[in-house]
């Protein structure tokens, strides 16, 4: 099947600073892909370089089979309406509250009724798990993590085809992110969901990513599945992956792991 | 692939039953959002959805509340068709029914006039306070820092002293250039009337050095240094910059606001000396090209109309005008809580208070100067 994203040469730079250099790198269709490599290793900007926010100096980029430098701008609207993304940050227009905020593309782009968008933005606050109140809270208003949330129902208003998410498990308690996590899974599952994870997060990494890209040296380094990375012998990643805070993580990834698909087990057989 | 839609297979009676099929997305939704409301009076209801494609959240919503209306009604809702893909989606839309808060809670519309009112009003006292207060922090923090000079940030003092005084030098000259050109000639076609052009230097001088191009240096920097000053404090407070400024221990009143105030109060008197100039520069060329009064007329004209009074009305009244424009930018600045509209309200405001300010001030000057006499 067609990669949704695929891209060729990547050349990426900030003046002199070259940031990204001959990167290669495909996403598949239903995955989720975690993309991981040290702090100002250009994940981020690799990330706002796919959804056309940083232009590339060479290379292309295509996605959903349409290279974006080239398509007409109605094209490009079409495209973008099947993306979500999660800014490291979230990024909420601060003027609007909650609710507010995941109707914004639903009205700019689908011109839903009012009452519809309430309904629809009632059933992804709830997805996303913030409790009802929080819907007419400003984000001014909302902790770290609620924010984060909030900016994920925001990026699934339109129910995506891809995800780009930044960091999305940053900041959230450890229960807050294995749901977060799980969350993210049950969407990829049920959505036919694409998912580009960007995170340092090595539990969300083990539980529900099916591969990893290794971002090191200027362009991805290693792509795979998470024994693969276990196995290889590059310094960094046998520091990134059996240093001191992956060995502690790994057991309960698993068992989580495990249990993730216990449930759903019981949930196939219970049908 | 075809669009989502839904047809009525069998109505009339106790039951209804619904053939759904296509794709019911997203970009579906609106269009069947209005036909699945109000579908009449059957008592039970059946969703066939053995040709449904493909559905996403805001499909399987519609789907589901549906369901959920003839449920509660006390009817049958049932579904055939089903996929494990289409009821793993019904049911994390069912799980998820929860009906949420959109807008905090609006009060009538008469109660929100009046709250309006009221709490306009209130703001105003509270406005004025703040100002009070911030003026006796602010110059306390000015006598610490004569004590201590050393406190005293010199690079961002000359750093604004750059933007809000060297910059605005060729918009302050223009304007004040121009200004002086429009009185000589207003001036001069009324005075001619009487024969007495000549006196029209008088005019030009008393009005440019007493009142206007001070007021007009002030109304200009007001709205390009007094704005700069709410809206960059502003967008540090929105980033949380300034408190972040005050865990490690540095005094924002020190870093931020009194470069500002000390950049102000240094560079609007020489702003307005350098208005001054071009303003009776503006009047001089005026009066040579349309009056005939050569240039050599009007300067020995100029020292007989103006006693040094009239050029230090204007002067003095500069660094009490800056220190107001400055204090306001800066204290809106901090007003701004934590989003980006405000940092917008606040910038607007800051503009208008400031402007309103200098004003009121120049008129108690004016007063003050009628009753000793200068
Ligand atoms: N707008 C910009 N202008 C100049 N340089 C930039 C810009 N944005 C990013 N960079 C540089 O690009 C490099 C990669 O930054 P990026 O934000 O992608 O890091 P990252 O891998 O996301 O790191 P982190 O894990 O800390 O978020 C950094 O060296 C950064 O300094
Ligand atoms: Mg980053």
């Amino acid at each position: 099947m067609e990669p949704v994203i695929r891209i060729r040469g990547l050349r990426t730079q900030f003046g002199d600073q070259v940031v990204h250099e001959n990167l290669d790198l495909d996403v598949r269709q239903g995955e989720i892909l975690g993309i991981v490599g040290g702090s100002g290793t250009g994940k981020s900007v690799l990330l706002r370089t796919i959804i056309g926010l940083n232009h590339p100096a060479a290379g292309t980029i295509e996605v959903f089979g349409q290279n974006l430098a080239e398509v007409s701008p109605a094209e490009r609207l079409a495209v973008e309406q099947r993306w979500g993304v999660l800014f490291q940050d979230g990024a909420l227009f601060s003027s609007l509250t909650v609710a507010q905020n995941i109707e914004v593309p639903m009205k700019e782009h689908l011109g839903m009724p009012a009452r519809l968008r309430d309904e629809i933005a009632a059933l992804k606050i709830a997805m996303v798990g913030l409790p009802p109140e929080a819907g007419s809270k400003y984000p001014s208003e909302l902790s770290g993590g609620m924010r984060k949330r909030a900016g994920l129902a925001r990026s699934l208003a339109l129910d995506p085809d891809l995800i780009f998410l930044d960091e999305p498990t940053a900041g959230l308690d450890p229960i807050g992110a294995a749901n977060f996590d799980q969350l993210i899974r049950r969407l990829a599952d049920n959505l036919g969901l694409t998912v580009f994870m960007v995170t340092h997060d090595l539990d969300s990494l083990n539980a529900i990513c099916d591969r990893i890209a290794v971002l090191a040296e200027k362009h991805v380094m290693v792509v795979g599945p998470m024994v693969e990375m276990l196995r290889h012998e590059h310094p960094w990643l046998r520091e990134y992956f059996h240093g001191p805070r992956a060995r502690a993580a790994r057991p309960q990834a698993q068992e989580r792991a495990q249990e993730i698909g216990n449930e759903m087990e019981v949930k196939l057989n219970g049908d | 692939m075809t669009e989502g839609w839904v047809k009525v297979e069998a109505g009339g009676g106790e039951e209804l039953l619904l053939q759904v099929g296509g794709i019911w997305d997203a970009r579906n939704v609106t269009r069947l959002d209005p036909q699945l409301r109000g579908l009449g009076p059957a008592a039970n209801i059946t969703l066939d959805l053995s040709q449904l494609e493909r559905l996403d959240t805001a499909g399987a919503w519609l789907l589901f509340r549906t369901l959920k209306e003839y449920r509660n009604r006390g009817g049958r809702a049932e579904v055939t068709g089903l996929t494990t893909s289409i009821e793993a989606m019904l049911e994390q839309v069912a799980a998820n029914d929860t009906p949420a808060e959109i807008e905090p809670p609006r009060p009538n519309a008469l109660r929100a006039m009046v709250e309006d009112v009221g709490g306009g009003a209130v703001d105003v006292v509270i406005e004025a306070k703040q100002q009070i207060a911030f003026l006796g922090l602010l110059l306390e923090t000015l006598a610490r820092s004569i004590r201590h000079p050393s406190r005293l940030r010199l690079v961002p003092l000359v750093h604004h002293m750059e933007q809000v005084g060297f910059n605005a030098l060729p918009i302050v000259g223009l304007i004040s250039f121009l200004i002086g050109v429009v009185l000589a000639y207003q001036g001069a076609t009324q005075l001619q009337r009487f024969g007495a052009e000549i006196f029209v230097v008088n005019l030009i001088a008393v009005s440019v050095l007493r009142e206007i191009a001070i007021l007009l240096t002030a109304i200009v920097v007001a709205g390009r240094s007094g704005s700069a000053f709410t809206a960059e404090i502003g967008s540090m407070v929105v980033n949380e910059e300034v408190d972040a400024m005050r865990t490690l221990g540095l005094d924002p009143m020190e870093v931020l606001v009194l470069p500002r105030v000390l950049a102000l109060v240094i560079t609007l008197p020489l702003l307005a000396f350098f208005a001054d100039m071009m303003g009776l520069f503006g009047g001089m060329l005026m009066c040579w090209g349309a009056l005939d009064i050569s240039p050599a007329l009007f300067l020995e004209r100029l020292q007989d109309a103006v006693s040094p009074w009239s050029f230090w009305v204007g002067i003095i009244k500069a660094p009490f005008f800056a220190f107001l424009i400055a204090m306001v930018g800066c204290l809106e600045g901090l007003r701004v809580t934590r989003s980006a509209e405000s940092v917008g309200q606040q910038t607007t405001r800051s503009v208008v208070t400031s402007i309103f300010l200098v004003i009121v001030v120049d008129a108690l000057f004016s007063i003050f100067f009628a009753t000793v006499g200068v």
